[in-house]
């Protein structure tokens, strides 16, 4: 116990040297003064101190308690129960639906705004599920496949008065397109020089968007986007925002039933094989390439649409739409979520974006809170909030040609 | 169509030779398997036995020779070609280290055995049209049926990294019959077990051979198991085939004794 | 002569910083195999440490060559404290997981740093005392070279030529250059693995703080942000170089620095930052080796 104290006390000192000129010295180098904040070590040193503590006892546990145990557990966990119980699925699921197709009457504007929004990278989080839960492939720059659909609409829009529905597929196929076009000479590379090449091809589209006057309007962006019409309908500016909610849990619907197909598929079972092994995964008949091609494609798809949703929700694009950042967020999603989770996904994308909308104090940590929780998330939690659960095949012993039963969620 | 005449070869390989920089792993190598022979590849640690393996199944090119596939569609030389064309052409393997898709189950894993020999594309998965279920549900029943020939299907929802070692090794050999192999490569697939576990294996790897008609090439250090299972063994030593014969003869070939036992054995 | 002398000196002067943010990636890459995505934050907080000690050191009356100093060593014991920590933190727990969690765990905590700078300092360029002084014997020569260029491209010169010696002939250089070799081997032999992994992030954030307190002094301001761009430009030099190899991380950047400088110079400024990125994605797509780089062949 003493031990553990001095080992937070060192902690804590640290910590309290560490950040010390950031944290506590603040200069105005115009007028040459120094605020010192001194406050901020106490905090700090306290925070390290409990953070310490913490860090160690779930070190304990994850060290002590071995794999299997974890799976034991999980077997009676909270999410088996609900997972394997299809009842209280179906509630759960019956309430969801309930409540997001109801919130747009019983929310205003604003509201609806956000939740249309975070719908929006629920939608982007399950796409890039695809290529990274699922392949095992880390896009760094999948930012450029959605900023390929905005601008597709943006110019499609500008240039020849093209619709919202007429440009929908067309966005979604240029982004395959890229998608492909940048997959295939990279999918070869090992799996971090992949991320880096993803960064840097998600950097050069976003700098030629930002350089390139003639094409892309430069900095200042493309304004005036149609939004999207409804049969004909003309909408006031309320009606059209709720709307398009209904367009984007459309989508966001739609994709849930993809991409939940899609793993329990062929093609997603050998995702998961390349994920898990390539080497193995090759040496059991499948083709690397084409099978990643088909998951970077897939999910560059996804983020054009999403992209061209977008354009049509803010009726402005600039570049700055699409930096890193932005795809460090939907990363953030997907790892937070669990990798290859649906479900997952779902929740991460919500809390991650609703969060820090409706607490203010959370908002200005927004993004210090995300880095730290990716790390936090590799070190302590790997598989994320809800671990993917493989689909269970039951066998009717005398007939093994028979039948499969439990769908999973 | 005679396919499973016994005398006609399934694998050829002349004269292969594999360099890496200025090293070269195996020399001018020459091996022919019959249909539904079992083979044994056996040498010192560091012979160049798994690279032999690995020039076989695609993953490393070879620098010289020639690896010939006899398949029903004809004669294939596969120097070059990728491990999964390779695995399509009707090799397959199992790995030395295991190498299982640990966070899939063990039916899953199984069933990536008969992805090459299955078709649905995207659009199929999304669609699950009727040809795209059958396909699906005939990929999980042949999975099945293997790991009923294996003994795994008390596991079959398990992840295969919960799995005890030796149901890891057998669940290899499962995945790699699914592959509807003519050729299954085994490498050390005894590697780690116990008296009765390797018992148990080569009961099932001469079953194979007898009700499957599948001929097997396997690296193996248990001499008992080598000399109880094969037809014939090849001998590998510095890269070079030393020797290659019946059982009888291997034991006997003073070549091999030296290299397993040095050269003051020649005295 | 002179326009293309001024641009040859000014890629040269770049170059030599991006070496020096370049060695830290690529030792940490030669030993760890990861990429610490979080490398251009500590060159970052380096700059800041210097900027917020040379303000302090300033407004108590400290003058010239003492600011300099004292800042630089200020900067140098910062950011090693912060590579070494961040090892502890978000590195060392998952040594052995998938090959991807450490990536993902390091871009993680690169955004962190990003926003607890951000956050606890401002958002703004702040601007970045000159403490270089200027050279009287450099006034003929001042429009083709600044005695900024001339200390920068000396001290990194200088900075590479000890760390060689350090690699090559002391007990701790040859530590590490077994430890990349072969881990297991390693610590066979008796050597302390994490302890060589902990200097290897120590050695490598100093070497990015004096990259960044020479060049924030050249350049003249600073923000939260500088630390990406830097890292991924100097990610590249490594890669182009050879990722591993220290001599490649220094060719690798010169390369980068002069490409840049002449594009710039004679192409079109708009572009600066596409040609790195540019130059990363075709090096890596056509020689993922890189030029002094060995590609293996993978072990099965």
């Amino acid at each position: 116990m003493l031990n553990e104290l001095k080992k937070s006390l060192i902690t804590a000192v640290w910590f309290m040297f560490l950040t010390f000129p950031i944290m506590v010295i603040k200069v105005n180098t115009v007028y040459n003064t120094i605020v010192w904040r001194w406050h901020n070590l106490i905090y700090i040193g306290v925070g390290a101190f409990f953070g310490s503590m913490i860090w160690r006892w779930l070190h304990y546990k994850k060290t002590h308690i071995s794999e299997r145990n974890i799976r034991e557990r999980l077997k009676n966990g909270l999410q088996n129960a609900i997972v394997d119980n299809k009842k209280v699925l179906y509630t759960l699921i019956a309430v969801a639906v309930a409540f997001t197709f109801a919130f747009p009457h019983m929310s205003n504007a604003y509201q609806i705004n956000i939740m249309t929004t975070a719908l929006m990278y629920v939608v982007l989080g399950l796409g890039l599920n695809i290529v990274v839960g699922l392949a095992g492939l880390l896009d760094l720059g999948y930012v450029a496949f959605y900023a390929v659909g905005a601008y597709s609409y943006a110019l499609l829009n500008h240039h020849f008065g093209l619709g919202f529905w007429a440009v929908l597929p067309i966005g979604g196929a240029l982004a395959m397109m890229f998608g492909i076009i940048l997959g295939f000479p990279v999918l070869r590379l090992r799996g971090d020089y992949l991320a880096i090449v993803t960064l840097g091809f998600g950097e050069i589209i976003r700098l030629v968007l930002e350089n390139w006057n003639a094409f892309s309007f430069g900095p200042s962006g493309i304004s005036g986007i149609d939004r999207p019409s409804f049969f004909g309908l003309t909408l006031n500016l309320s009606q059209s925002m709720t709307a398009l909610y209904y367009l984007v849990l459309g989508f966001a619907v739609i994709t849930i039933f993809c991409v939940n197909r899609l793993q329990n598929s062929r093609i997603g079972r050998a995702w998961l094989a390349l994920r898990e092994d390539e080497i193995a995964c090759q040496a059991m008949g499948i083709d690397k390439t084409k099978t990643k091609l088909t998951a970077f494609a897939l999910g560059a798809t996804w983020a054009g649409f999403m992209g061209v949703v977008f354009a049509a929700k803010t009726t402005f694009v600039n570049p700055a739409s699409f930096t890193f950042l932005e795809s460090a967020i939907i990363l953030a999603i997907v790892v937070l979520g669990g990798m290859g989770s649906i479900l997952g996904v779902i929740l991460a994308a919500l809390i991650l974006i609703l969060l820090p909308e409706y607490l203010r104090a959370f908002s200005e940590l927004r993004m210090l809170i995300f880095g730290g929780s990716m790390v936090l998330m590799m070190v302590f939690r790997p598989q994320g909030l809800i671990s993917n659960v493989r689909r269970k095949y039951l066998f009717d012993k005398m007939n093994f040609g028979g039948e499969k039963t439990n769908e999973a969620k | 169509m005679k396919q499973n005449d016994q005398t006609l070869p399934v694998l050829e390989v002349k004269g292969l030779t594999m360099d890496f920089g200025g090293l070269r792993a195996v020399d001018h190598v020459d091996m022919e398997i019959q249909n539904g022979e079992i083979v044994a590849l056996i040498g010192p640690n560091g012979a160049g036995k798994t690279t032999f393996f690995n020039c076989i199944t695609g993953i490393y090119t070879p620098t010289s020779g020639d690896i010939i596939v006899h398949t029903k569609f004809g004669e294939k030389r596969i120097n070059g070609k990728k491990p999964n064309q390779v695995t399509e052409l009707g090799l397959a393997r199992t790995f030395q280290n295991i190498r299982l898709f640990p966070n899939m189950t063990v039916l899953e894993n199984v069933m990536i055995g008969r992805h090459c020999r299955t078709k649905a594309k995207v659009i199929g998965a999304l669609l699950r049209d009727p040809g795209t279920r059958k396909e699906e549900k005939d990929a999980a029943a042949v999975s099945y049926g293997i790991l009923e020939k294996i003994g795994l299907t008390h596991l079959a929802n398990e992840m295969a990294s919960n799995l005890p070692y030796g149901a890891q090794r057998k669940l290899e050999i499962a995945r790699a019959l699914a592959t509807e192999p003519v050729l299954l490569l085994l490498d050390e697939p005894a590697a780690g077990m116990n008296p009765q576990e390797t018992e148990e294996l080569t009961g099932l790897i001469r079953e194979i051979r007898d009700q499957d008609k599948i001929a097997i090439l396997l690296i193996e250090h248990d001499m008992k198991l080598v000399m109880n299972l094969s037809d014939r063994i090849y001998v590998m030593d510095h890269g070079q085939r030393i020797a290659a014969g019946t059982p009888m003869e291997i034991k006997n070939n003073p070549e091999v004794i030296k290299a397993y036992l040095g050269e003051e054995a020649d005295a | 002569m002179d326009y293309f002398l001024q641009l040859f000196l000014s890629g040269l002067t770049k170059g030599s910083i991006y070496a020096l943010i370049a060695l830290g990636y690529t030792m940490v890459y030669g030993i760890i195999q990861l990429i610490n995505f979080a490398h251009g934050e500590i060159y970052m907080i380096g700059a800041f440490t210097a900027l917020i000690v040379a303000s302090v050191l300033t407004i108590l009356g400290f003058s010239g060559l003492s600011i300099l100093i004292l800042a630089g060593i200020a900067a140098v014991i910062y950011s090693s404290a912060y590579g070494y920590t961040m090892e502890k933190i978000a590195y060392r727990p998952l040594r052995n997981a998938p090959r991807l969690s450490p990536l993902i765990s390091a871009i993680g905590m690169s955004i962190f740093l990003q926003n607890y700078v951000l956050l606890a300092q401002t958002s703004d360029f702040l601007p970045f005392p000159a403490l270089i002084p200027e050279f009287e014997f450099l006034k003929p020569v001042s429009h083709i070279m600044s005695s900024a260029e001339l200390v920068i491209i000396l001290s990194s010169a200088v900075i590479m030529v000890l760390l060689t010696f350090f690699i090559k002939f002391t007990r701790m250089g040859k530590a590490m250059r077994a430890t990349a070799q072969d881990k297991k081997m390693a610590r066979l032999v008796g050597i302390d693995v994490d302890k060589v992994i902990s200097l290897t992030f120590i050695v490598g954030s100093s070497l990015a703080a004096l990259g960044g307190i020479l060049i924030a002094s050249h350049i003249g301001q600073i923000n939260f942000y500088i630390g990406f761009i830097a890292g991924i430009k100097a990610f590249t030099a490594a890669v182009l170089g050879g990722i591993g190899s220290i001599p490649g991380a220094v060719l690798g950047a010169l390369i980068l620095g002069w490409t840049e400088s002449f594009a710039t110079g004679y192409v079109s400024s708009d572009y600066e930052d596409v040609f790195a990125f540019a130059l990363l994605v075709l090096i890596l797509i056509f020689r993922p080796a890189g030029i002094l780089g060995k590609s293996s062949a993978q072990k099965v």
